[in-house]
């Protein structure tokens, strides 16, 4: 049956179709989506799914589950493999007994990330075989694949989509089916298990032995496909990249053979060498790192192929950002020698600049406008850590000093102290990021006697990501009922010396607040508690403004940012997006700001 | 037949489900589909790009430039940003709704529609100003705006199916108490362009 579906829900129907049995993973974009499909059915076919507090424990939980020959998956964005990169490497000369696939997301652009890191490194790196797909439809097939590669050679396997592959729809043909799986025959013990470094020399040896068996289960693997083509120059390419070239090669009419290499590491040599008698010249084309390329330069020297190739080192295909069908043209262009009709781009009128910002009525807002008032003329540093909140950087809050990684608010912060000891430090971050790698930092700062002030803009969501589950709620990635745990009550058994959960739409007691936790000698934890507005949205109507009382002194439009306020003719306008939150009428000197009737 | 269309947009507009039912509908009349949707941090009152294609040959989900044959503009500056991906003689179905965002409030960049206006208009010959926000107020909520851009595209007779068969795979995925109201605002998108 064909269904339209989302590059991550037919990698979620791929694994349903392998029989999976436990699904772990942390929301990352653009990966969330995986792991979300699937939960939504993992009541009804009876497997395990669950947001892990980070990728690390995700990886370990699904290695568990593993070694007790269950197939398994685990779901994550390229930046949340580094953290999960200390189980993986040694996962590797361990190895696995049921299928363990990773599916790691790269957000090439970027779109949503801090950095363009490319996956594929990363398994070369820890010498584990990548799959690259270039559509809903592959990224599904391959997952299937990927169980029973994974239990073929006893290593787990990492799928690499990235964005377009992602959040890309295509009608893809699904089998509703779950492959019926034995029940797992269950934990065996046995010394190889338990990694000493005698067993760490042996595995070692064999895990490179494996390159060989990767290589030879890819020689004939349907992910690689050869367009035939009568020229004797070529084409490489992987991934999502692929579709440009085939559109390219269309566009131009070009009768070139292309090899497409789905199993981007390792590389299969002898059907790559077979294709590449066939041409003298070879243009590589793929997104981000050159992985393909490094491996065919490799493979032409050591096979002594007098080829001429082309790619990212001569500059021809872009490194960095995603690739697209200009993109490619022009690369193709220049390694065939077509000159392209040079269109003269249209001038745009000068356009506004839109870049995101915190939904109107986020609380989030409200928590950096009361620390920016109570630390007004000090000179501050204000820590910033991975969500919407990071968004708080923007005019006008300004509110967001530094961002690095998963909870390196806390840590960041306290390295800068040690610096700077007179200096005030407010590092923010969320709940699920306190979950995720925060509370590590807490206790580092309380242990080593840091003086810094820590928010946990507690929204009670994941809100970035798509409004995932975390323990500090009542429900988890199923819908089951748990015991919510206390941030407050956490922090405190982390040792911070003073506690306090606000309400940050309180503004007046968020001030007060904020100044005890910036006076306070020690570590002091400040949890602003308020719901993500997309979760309460249309409980209150929206406000507007009196014109009578309004001094038009632009308090409001000026130092809020939020998105509800703009300027009107005479003096500020509330638009509809308004969702009631008052912070805006806290801060009116005026008190022009009221309840009811929708004004625009 | 190939068809491309782009939709551009900001983040909380509900193109990503216009892209969606379009799709959809495609599916449904055996044309292979590719969608491509803003999710994440580009969504929140960021610009948005979502991209629409049908048709035999299409290879991957991104529209090259100069290359769409139909630009779906669910805001007016957004529209002109979206400009370059749209193909010589190509259709604009614009709304003419204009969405300040704060950088323009903060005075740190402008806006200014009157000369966006013009320029759409000495720009694309298949021009459709609808005032699709107001439409959909006047049909219940201004969130239903892309149900009435929908319906303005439906009511153009450019798509490989009927405007009849969009409107229904659009009820479908919406949710049932809000049908009437997006019923409605399809219909009004219609009848704006003179298609109902
Ligand atoms: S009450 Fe004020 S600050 Fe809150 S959403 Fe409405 S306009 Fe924005
Ligand atoms: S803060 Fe109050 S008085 Fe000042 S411009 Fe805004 S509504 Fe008017």
């Amino acid at each position: 049956m064909k269904k339209l579906l989302m590059g991550n829900e037919a990698i979620a129907y791929g694994a349903l179709e392998a029989g999976v049995q436990v699904v772990t993973g942390y929301p990352g974009t653009p990966s969330s989506e995986i792991f979300t499909t699937l939960a939504g059915m993992a009541g009804e076919r009876g497997f395990h799914a669950e947001w892990s507090v980070n990728e690390k424990v995700a990886l370990e939980v699904a290695a568990g589950a593993a070694y007790a020959g269950a197939r398994a998956m685990v779901t994550m964005k390229q930046v949340g493999l580094n953290v999960a990169a200390d189980p993986l490497m040694t996962l590797a000369y361990i190895g696995v007994k049921g299928g363990l696939v990773l599916v790691v997301a790269d957000d090439p652009g970027p779109h949503s990330s801090q950095n363009e890191q490319d996956t594929r490194k990363f398994a070369q790196f820890a010498k584990l075989p990548v799959l690259d797909p270039s559509t809903p439809q592959e990224a599904k097939d391959m997952t299937r694949a990927a169980f029973d590669i994974s239990e073929s050679l006893g290593l787990p396997v990492i799928i690499r989509p990235t964005t377009r592959t992602c959040h890309v729809c295509q009608d893809v043909e699904v089998d509703e089916k779950q492959m019926e799986r034995p029940k797992p025959g269950g934990f065996q013990k046995d010394p190889g298990w338990v990694i000493f470094p005698s067993l760490a020399i042996k595995r070692h040896r064999w895990l490179n032995q494996q390159q060989d068996e990767m290589q030879k289960i890819f020689e004939n693997s349907p992910f690689n496909k050869i367009h035939p083509g009568s020229r004797r120059s070529g084409i490489v390419t992987t991934g999502v990249a692929y579709n440009y070239v085939l559109e390219v090669i269309e566009q131009m009419q070009l009768d070139i053979p292309v090899l497409k290499i789905g199993t981007s590491y390792p590389l299969p040599v002898h059907s790559t060498l077979q294709f590449l008698d066939g041409i003298d010249r070879v243009l590589v084309i793929e997104e981000q790192e050159p992985v393909l390329e490094d491996q065919l330069i490799k493979m032409i020297w050591q096979h002594r192929r007098p080829l001429v190739l082309r790619g990212k080192y001569n500059r021809l295909v872009p490194r960095e950002g995603e690739l697209d069908v200009d993109k490619v043209k022009r690369a193709v262009a220049a390694f065939f020698e077509i000159d392209l009709p040079c269109k003269e781009e249209k001038k745009l009128p000068p356009l506004p600049v839109r870049p995101p910002v915190l939904c109107a009525g986020c609380p989030h807002r409200a928590s950096f406008y009361a620390f920016k008032q109570a630390a007004r003329g000090t000179d501050a540093v204000f820590t910033g850590d991975i969500g919407c909140y990071t968004l708080g950087n923007m005019a006008p809050l300004n509110a967001v000093d530094t961002c690095l990684c998963m909870g390196a608010s806390i840590t960041l912060g306290t390295g800068l102290q040690l610096v700077e000891p007179e200096r005030r430090v407010v590092a923010f971050l969320g709940d699920s990021t306190f979950f995720h790698t925060g509370i590590p930092g807490l206790i580092n700062a309380v242990h080593n006697g840091a003086r810094l002030t820590v928010v946990v803009l507690d929204n009670r969501t994941t809100a970035m990501t798509g409004h995932q589950s975390h323990p500090g709620l009542t429900r988890n990635a199923t819908g089951q009922r748990v015991e919510p745990l206390e941030i407050a009550r956490l922090a405190e058994a982390c040792g911070a010396g003073l506690v306090q959960v606000v309400d940050p739409l309180a503004y007046d007691e968020a001030v007060q607040a904020a100044r005890e936790a910036l006076e306070f000698q020690g570590v002091s934890v400040l949890v602003m508690r308020r719901e993500c507005i997309a979760l309460v949205k249309g409980q209150n109507p929206s406000r507007r403004i009196d014109r009578e009382k309004c001094l038009d002194c632009g308090v409001c439009l000026e130092e809020l940012g939020c998105p509800a306020l703009f300027k009107g003719e005479e003096g500020p306008v509330i638009g509809t997006a308004c969702t009631g939150c008052d912070l805006c009428k806290q801060i009116c000197p005026a008190e022009a700001i009221v309840e009811g009737g929708e004004v625009q | 037949m190939r068809l491309d269309i782009v939709i551009t947009g900001v983040g909380g507009q509900g193109n990503v489900l216009a892209s969606r039912i379009l799709a959809r509908a495609a599916m449904d009349y055996g044309l292979s589909v590719r969608t491509s949707e803003a999710i994440g941090m580009a969504q929140r009152e960021g610009v948005v790009m979502s991209q629409v294609r049908m048709g035999s040959g299409s290879f991957g989900a991104l529209i090259p430039n100069g290359q769409a044959d139909i630009l779906l503009g669910f805001e007016l500056a957004e529209t002109v940003r979206g400009l370059p991906k749209l193909k010589q003689g190509g259709v604009v179905v614009v709304n003419t709704e204009t969405i300040f965002p704060v950088s323009v409030s903060l005075g740190l960049s402008q806006y200014d529609p009157d000369q966006l206006i013009s320029y759409l208009q000495e720009q694309a010959d298949g021009l459709k100003p609808v005032h699709a926000t107001a439409l959909a107020r006047q049909a219940g909520t201004p969130k239903a705006t892309n149900m009435v851009m929908l319906g303005a595209l439906a009511g153009l007779n450019v798509l490989p199916f009927a405007a009849a068969h969009l409107k229904q795979v659009a009820m479908e995925l919406i949710p049932t108490r809000l049908r009437e109201i997006n019923l409605k605002a399809f219909e009004l998108g219609q009848q704006a362009v003179g298609g109902a």
